[in-house]
């Protein structure tokens, strides 16, 4: 569904991104895993079209993106879930689950799918006159992700989204996206929370420095001794 | 109720206001407030809402007023018809400006738009065939000597500006300017064009500006490049207009106005301190960021506690 060629980015004159390659297949939770600075944002930016790619291409659905301005990416059908989820924090709840269907399909069955994504989180259906800025930082991320959904979204990008979250409440987000995904939406997650990533992950890959180190089965990085002591600490 | 009728009756009041018989000097504050409200409404609309600070609102107000007083001088037409021609030139010139800056964030938005003030100001300056260089540009036949003409078509122009502000915030290009101002990453993300939305932000914003320029070539008579292109007298005072009133509130740019326009009639009639009145403005900027970053009527229900807490310990 989505796939990277051999892409390289830049800051400025500074490479932070080296030659990395890696597919998203269909209907699975692809994975990349790393420490602080390894490069997953930016990763994940320059797919969503905020960043360019000085070499290397992304395609989604074999078409090419390198032309695509980033607002229109969402056209497309992928949606960036962003680090420390960057909600309208002015904004009510309801204001910022519409933001996310602001055009085509998405926005013509915009009634149904908040209903859906009221259903996934009940929460937000309590709180949807509320400010954005005045929700826990569970609930925040919960209306970042119901935002995403909002745009009946093939490829949801997770940048995240368990920072600064209490052990229980990351379980819950966990799960959401193991139901975002069995529901028939592509996950492509970032996160330094190796463990939980992995035991949901299809398929991993490991950035280390701005490179690919390895890749695998989640299951099978779980098991893989340099994971294990590199990321897991056993 | 009460509060529907409000607008009305705040208009009626404004309408009636020139047929009271005050002094022409006072017609003169009230039509200064009143422009200064349009101005204020402008930058607001660019600068509270779609969050692109502008230091530079005087190239627009300056193109405006230009405008104006080029058709006089150089085509021998009224400046009157400055006010629709400044539509289509700002417009020119805010895409120009637009193209240039918009690219920028921040703060370095801030200072492009900034030089762009300077620049056009020393252009100004400096194409003395076409604009009359320092002198300026003097037009000698008034249109009416009594103000409350003028009065009454900055007040048109003000109505005007709060109608198309209210409008174009309560819909969906309000929204979007909100979205890019909290967090333009997530808004581009989420398939807005940011950089279409903040053009007609800067766009509509300029022309608004533009317009108050044209209104104040006719009004003064008389204009010079120092004036109108003005870095501390317009560009600053511009934004000090909306941060004193309250950034994306309605009424703000309108408090901000009075309260600015009858401070620099204070301070500078005092003997000589008057001349010192931009450090005033500076020491009340400081203490307004720090005291009601959201402005008089932002932080009204700061200022509201204030006295009650005052008045229960007597």
């Amino acid at each position: 569904m989505l796939e990277i060629r051999n892409m390289d980015v830049f800051y400025g004159d500074v490479q932070v991104i080296w030659d990395v390659s890696f597919q998203v297949k269909p209907r699975e939770v692809t994975a990349l895993i790393g420490t602080n600075g390894a490069g997953k944002s930016t990763t994940l930016k320059t797919i969503a079209g905020l960043l360019r790619p000085s070499n290397g291409g992304i395609f989604f659905n074999a078409e090419d993106l390198s032309t695509v301005p980033a607002f229109q990416r969402i056209d497309r059908g992928m949606v960036l879930c962003p680090e420390a989820r960057r909600l309208f924090i002015e904004m009510t709840v309801e204001e910022n689950l519409d933001m996310g269907s602001l055009r085509g399909r998405a926005k013509q069955q915009r009634r149904q799918t908040k209903d859906m994504v009221y259903e996934l989180f009940p929460r937000l259906k309590e709180r949807r006159r509320q400010i954005a800025g005045t929700l826990s930082g569970g609930e925040q991320q919960m209306a970042a992700i119901g935002r995403g959904l909002m745009s009946l979204p093939q490829l949801m990008m997770f940048d995240e989204p368990s920072l600064g979250l209490a052990p229980i409440l990351v379980r819950e987000i966990f799960e959401v996206i193991r139901k975002i995904q069995a529901d028939g939406t592509t996950v492509l997650i970032v996160e330094q929370n190796v463990k939980q990533t992995l035991a949901i992950a299809d398929r991993a890959y490991v950035l280390e420095h701005g490179r690919l180190v390895m890749q695998g089965r989640g299951q099978d990085l779980l098991n893989d001794p340099h994971v294990k002591s590199a990321y897991l600490g056993m | 109720m009460m509060k529907n009728a409000f607008p009305y009756i705040g208009l009626g009041a404004l309408l009636l206001f020139p047929l009271l018989g005050f002094s022409s000097y006072l017609m003169h504050i009230a039509i200064l407030v009143i422009m200064w409200s349009v101005i204020g409404m402008a930058w607001n609309l660019l600068g509270g809402y779609c969050g692109q600070v502008s230091f530079g609102h005087a190239a627009f107000f300056g193109v405006g007023a230009y405008t104006a007083g080029m058709l006089y001088s150089k085509l021998g037409l009224s400046a009157w018809w400055g006010i629709p021609a400044s539509i289509v030139v700002v417009t020119l010139v805010a895409l120009v400006i637009g193209y240039i800056c918009l690219r920028l964030r921040g703060p370095f938005f801030a200072l492009a738009t900034l030089s762009m003030g300077v620049i056009l100001r020393i252009t100004a300056e400096n194409l003395v065939k076409i604009t009359g260089g320092d002198i300026g540009i003097m037009i000698r036949e008034r249109t009416w000597v009594e103000k409350i003409w003028y009065y009454y078509i900055i007040l048109a122009l003000a109505v005007m500006t709060f109608l198309v502000v209210k409008q174009v915030v309560g819909s969906k290009l309000g929204y979007y300017f909100v979205a890019i101002r909290e967090d333009q990453d997530a808004a581009e993300s989420l398939g807005i064009d940011t950089t279409y939305y903040k053009t007609v932000a800067l766009c509509l914003s300029g022309v608004i500006t533009g317009l108050a320029g044209a209104f104040y070539t006719n009004y003064m008579g008389y204009i010079d490049p120092k004036v109108v292109f003005a870095l501390h007298d317009i560009s600053i005072i511009t934004i000090m207009v909306v941060m004193v009133g309250g950034a994306a509130t309605f009424s703000g740019p309108v408090v901000g106005a009075v309260i600015m326009v009858l401070l620099a009639e204070m301070i500078r009639s005092i003997p000589k301190l008057g001349a010192a009145h931009h450090t005033f403005f500076g020491l009340l900027l400081i203490v307004i960021i720090i005291f009601l970053p959201n402005g008089i009527v932002g932080d009204f229900e700061k200022i509201r506690k204030l006295f009650r807490t005052r008045q229960e310990q007597p």
